[in-house]
């Protein structure tokens, strides 16, 4: 059994509404080092694969499918291996 | 002209296009549930608004993996007239039936309001009855509106007349003012290069009756009817995108 953390992040050059909305937020509360803040997701996705390479394929498939949107999002991830 | 409307999980616009279409156009039509896998027999499918699948993760990210998406994409490859209303458009635009995405509107607010709209195109199937850049009022009703392509790709559309309608002032001039929800270039609705799918986030249904308070949405109701039956009684001649014309096309 695999465990997939999978991070969704904005492409450099989209505006976002929400981070921007954060970012001043945060200045607000004084915190005047604050230069960008850019919000993305995070999700877990658990998995049954027959080993590593294909927990990565899967993985791999279903954030370029589904889990971002490549006209404005970038992904990443990472695998562990967890006890079923 | 025989009419479907796609309902998912979450529309909530599809009763009012059905009455539209079946009522006032007087157009037969019928709802087709999402799991449907064949669209035959039909002439136009519409894909209303609302909320497909709580809008979770991206705003049409999950309706457009239903069964009967994999039918509209077939249909509209085979030239068949598709509308995509508000949450419509968002699917389309996830199915890669149209370029580029939506964000959430930049004032991070839900936007339910009257816009006016500048009709950049009226050479297409779903403009045809609007005079160049008419400006007709019609309203909005969503939290991703924000209409977003990188630079080639907008630049590509806008090269091929694909923009359709822009947020304009009541005098038909397109400023920030007048933009809702952050849309690069003020963009409403764009239509598909090969000109049968058109995607726009106001609702033309939510204003083709008078007591509604307007009935400029019905134009766009009245222009895939007069494409349909084709370039008769048509002012623009061979460029109203009826099925003559994309016939010769392709």
């Amino acid at each position: 059994m695999y465990l997939a953390k999978v991070f969704i992040t904005l492409k450099p050059g989209v505006l976002d509404p929400q981070g921007s909305a954060v970012e001043k937020a945060l200045q607000a509360l004084d915190f005047a080092g604050v230069q960008e803040v850019r919000i993305g997701k995070y999700m877990e996705v658990r998995l049954a694969a027959s080993d590593r390479r294909q927990a990565e394929a899967d993985v791999q498939e279903m954030c370029r499918r589904l889990l971002a949107n490549p006209v404005i999002e970038n992904y990443r991830f990472e695998l562990v291996e967890v006890s079923a | 002209m025989k009419f479907g409307v796609v309902v998912f999980p979450g529309s909530n616009c599809d009763a009012d296009v059905k009455h539209v279409i079946g009522e006032v156009m007087g157009q037969p039509v019928d709802f087709i549930w999402h799991q449907s896998t064949s669209l035959q027999g039909y002439d136009c499918i519409v894909l209303p608004g609302g909320f497909s699948y709580g809008d979770y993760l991206r705003t049409g990210a999950i309706a457009r993996f239903s069964p009967v998406m994999q039918a509209v994409e077939g249909f509209a490859k085979r030239g068949g007239l598709v509308l995509g209303i508000c949450n419509g458009f968002q699917i389309l635009l996830e199915a890669g039936l149209l370029p580029g995405a939506m964000q959430p509107n930049h004032v991070l607010q839900f936007r339910c309001m009257e816009t006016y709209l500048k009709v950049e195109n009226n050479q297409t199937p779903f403009t045809n009855a609007c005079a160049p850049g008419q400006v007709i009022k019609v309203p909005i009703a969503h939290g991703a509106g924000n209409y977003y392509a990188d630079p080639a790709t907008l630049a590509a559309l806008e090269d091929g007349q694909q923009i359709v309608f822009r947020y304009c002032d009541r005098d038909g001039e397109v400023t920030p003012a007048a933009n809702p929800n952050g849309s690069l270039g003020n963009i409403a609705g764009i239509i598909n290069r090969e000109g049968n799918v058109l995607g726009m986030m106001p609702h033309p249904e939510r204003c083709a009756e008078e007591i509604l308070g307007g009935i400029d949405g019905r134009l766009i109701f009245s222009s895939i009817l007069k494409a349909w039956s084709g370039c008769g009684g048509c002012a623009c001649g061979k460029s109203c995108g009826c099925r003559e014309e994309r016939s010769v096309k392709s």
